[in-house]
C-alpha cells in the first residue's frame, strides 16, 4: 500500500488511497496492489516494482491459495500424525478466560488458584476449564496459540508486511473499524463456544476428520456470513 | 503391521514433548495463515463480497489434502484413525452456533486463528476483536446456566459422516474432493465474472 489516507490518528489505518472512479472504489485493496502480482511482474511495466521488491522496499505478494492451502492441510495432518490432535484457537481464549475469572476471585478473597467457592468452579462450563490447582496455563491448544502468534510474527517480519496498522475498507472510518471488530470478536466468541470450537477446531480439522457436526458448523458458518455481510457491506465495499 | 502414528499416542508421549510439538505446529500454523494474506482483514472480507475467494480455497484445500493424508495413511495401516481427535457432533447447537460465528466474522472480518495472526503482524482491529472475543467468551459463560440444557441437546456422539450417509469411507472422501473441485471451479467463474485478479496475486 503505497499512499495510506491521513486520519487524525496515531495509527494510520491501512486503506488504498482514495480514487476518484467509481469502479476504483468498488473494490477495495485492487488497484494499488496490481502491480505487485507475480502475473503481471513479467508484464514489462512492473520491472520497477520487481527492482523494489527484490530491494526489500514493498511487502511481498501472498502465496498462492491453494499452495497455501496444500501447506495448511500438511499441517494438519502433520498435527494428526504426531499428536493424534488437530489444530484450535479459541479454547486457548476460553481457558485464559476461565483462569483470568477463577484468578480474580480467588485473589479478591486472598486466596490461590486451588480456592473452591469461586464462581469459575460453581459453574460447570468454566469448572471443566480449571480442573488444576495451581496457576499453571499448562495446554495443547494455549501452546498452539502462543506458536501462532511466533509464526504468524516471522511470516510477516520475512515478507515485509508487519506494520502497525488497522486494516479497514476504503469508506469506513477507524472508530467504526475498532467497534465492529470488536463487536464482532464477542458475536464469534458466542457463537464459538456454543458450536464447541470456531474455524479451526471445527471447520479444519473436523471437516478432515469427516465429523457431522463440524460439516454442518462450516456450512452454517457460510451462510451466517454471507446474510450478515449485506449490512455490513458499506464498510468493506 | 501395526499402526505407527499418532506419535504421541502410540509411543505415549509426556507432556513436555506433546506441547513442545503444540507450540511448534502453532508457529507452522500461524506462518502458513500470515502466507496465505489471512493477518489481514482484507482478504477475509473478499470471500463475502466475492473481490477475493482466498478462503474457500485455503480453507478446503487444506482440508482436501489432510482428509486424503489421515484417510490414506490409515488404509496403509500406518495411523490408527480410531486414535485421532473426533469431534462430537451435537447438531442443532452447532448449526446454531456456526449462524452466529458466520455472523460473527462478518462483522469483524477475522475468526480467531486469523485475528491472532493478525495481532501479531500489528493489526490493532484484530488486537480489539480479540478483546471482543475474551469478552464474548465470559459472556457466554455467564449465560452458561440458562444455554446449558441447548448447548447439551442433539447429541450424536462421534459421528462421521460415512456413517449417517450410510456410505463407505472411500465413496464420502470422494465426495468432499469433487465438492471442493466443484466449489473452486465456481469461484473462477465468478472471479471471471467479477473482473478479479488471478489467485495469488493479491499483494498487502
Amino acid at each position: 500500500m503505497s499512499d495510506p489516507t491521513p486520519v487524525t490518528s496515531p495509527v494510520t489505518p491501512d486503506v488504498p488511497a482514495p480514487l476518484p472512479a467509481p469502479t476504483a472504489s468498488a473494490e477495495p485493496a485492487s488497484l494499488a496492489d496490481v502491480a505487485t502480482g507475480p502475473e503481471l511482474a513479467s508484464a514489462g511495466a512492473s520491472a520497477e516494482a520487481r527492482r523494489e521488491e527484490a530491494a526489500g522496499e514493498r511487502p511481498a505478494p501472498y502465496w498462492n491459495s491453494y499452495a497455501a492451502g496444500v501447506a495448511l492441510g500438511l499441517v494438519l495432518l502433520a498435527a494428526f500424525v504426531i499428536t493424534g490432535r488437530g489444530l484450535g484457537a479459541s479454547g486457548a481464549v476460553t481457558r485464559l478466560a476461565a483462569h483470568t475469572l477463577q484468578k480474580t476471585e480467588a485473589m479478591a478473597k486472598g486466596g490461590t488458584m486451588a480456592e473452591r467457592d469461586t464462581y469459575a468452579r460453581h459453574n460447570a462450563y468454566t469448572a471443566q476449564y480449571i480442573n488444576d490447582e495451581s496457576d499453571s496455563l499448562d495446554d495443547f491448544l494455549l501452546y498452539m496459540f502462543v506458536g501462532v502468534l511466533v509464526g504468524g510474527f516471522v511470516s510477516a517480519v520475512l515478507a515485509r508486511r508487519a506494520k502497525l496498522t488497522i486494516s479497514m475498507g476504503p469508506h469506513s472510518t477507524v472508530r467504526r473499524r475498532l467497534l465492529l471488530a470488536t463487536v464482532g470478536g464477542f458475536v464469534a466468541a458466542f457463537g464459538a463456544r456454543l458450536a464447541r470450537g470456531c474455524t479451526s477446531g471445527q471447520a479444519l480439522t473436523g471437516g478432515a476428520t469427516l465429523a457431522v457436526g463440524s460439516w454442518a458448523f462450516m456450512f452454517a458458518v457460510f451462510a451466517g456470513g454471507y446474510a450478515l455481510a449485506y449490512f455490513v457491506r458499506k464498510e468493506w465495499l | 503391521m501395526e499402526p505407527i502414528a499418532p506419535f504421541a499416542k502410540v509411543a505415549e508421549w509426556g507432556s513436555v514433548p506433546t506441547i513442545a510439538m503444540a507450540a511448534l505446529l502453532g508457529v507452522a500454523f500461524g506462518f502458513v495463515l500470515e502466507r496465505a494474506g489471512f493477518g489481514d482483514a482484507k482478504t477475509l472480507a473478499g470471500q463475502w463480497y466475492g473481490y477475493n475467494f482466498a478462503v474457500l480455497r485455503v480453507m478446503f484445500t487444506a482440508i482436501v489434502v489432510a482428509m486424503l493424508g489421515l484417510f490414506g495413511l490409515g488404509a496403509v495401516g500406518f495411523i490408527d484413525v480410531g486414535r485421532v481427535q473426533l469431534n462430537e457432533t451435537y447438531l442443532v447447537p452447532q448449526i446454531v452456533g456456526g449462524l452466529i460465528f458466520g455472523a460473527g466474522f462478518a462483522i469483524g472480518q477475522y475468526c480467531p486463528g486469523t485475528a491472532v495472526v493478525a495481532c501479531a503482524t500489528g493489526r490493532i482491529d484484530a488486537l480489539t476483536y480479540m478483546g471482543g472475543f475474551f469478552l464474548g467468551v465470559l459472556g457466554f459463560v455467564f449465560a452458561w446456566p440458562a444455554l446449558a440444557g441447548f448447548y447439551e441437546s442433539s447429541g450424536m456422539g462421534r459421528v462421521i459422516l460415512p456413517e449417517t450417509l450410510g456410505l463407505p469411507v472411500g465413496v464420502v472422501v470422494m465426495a468432499v474432493v469433487l465438492l471442493a473441485l466443484g466449489a473452486f471451479a465456481l469461484t473462477h467463474v465468478l472471479d471471471r465474472k467479477l473482473g478479479n485478479k488471478p489467485a495469488g496475486s493479491v499483494t498487502p
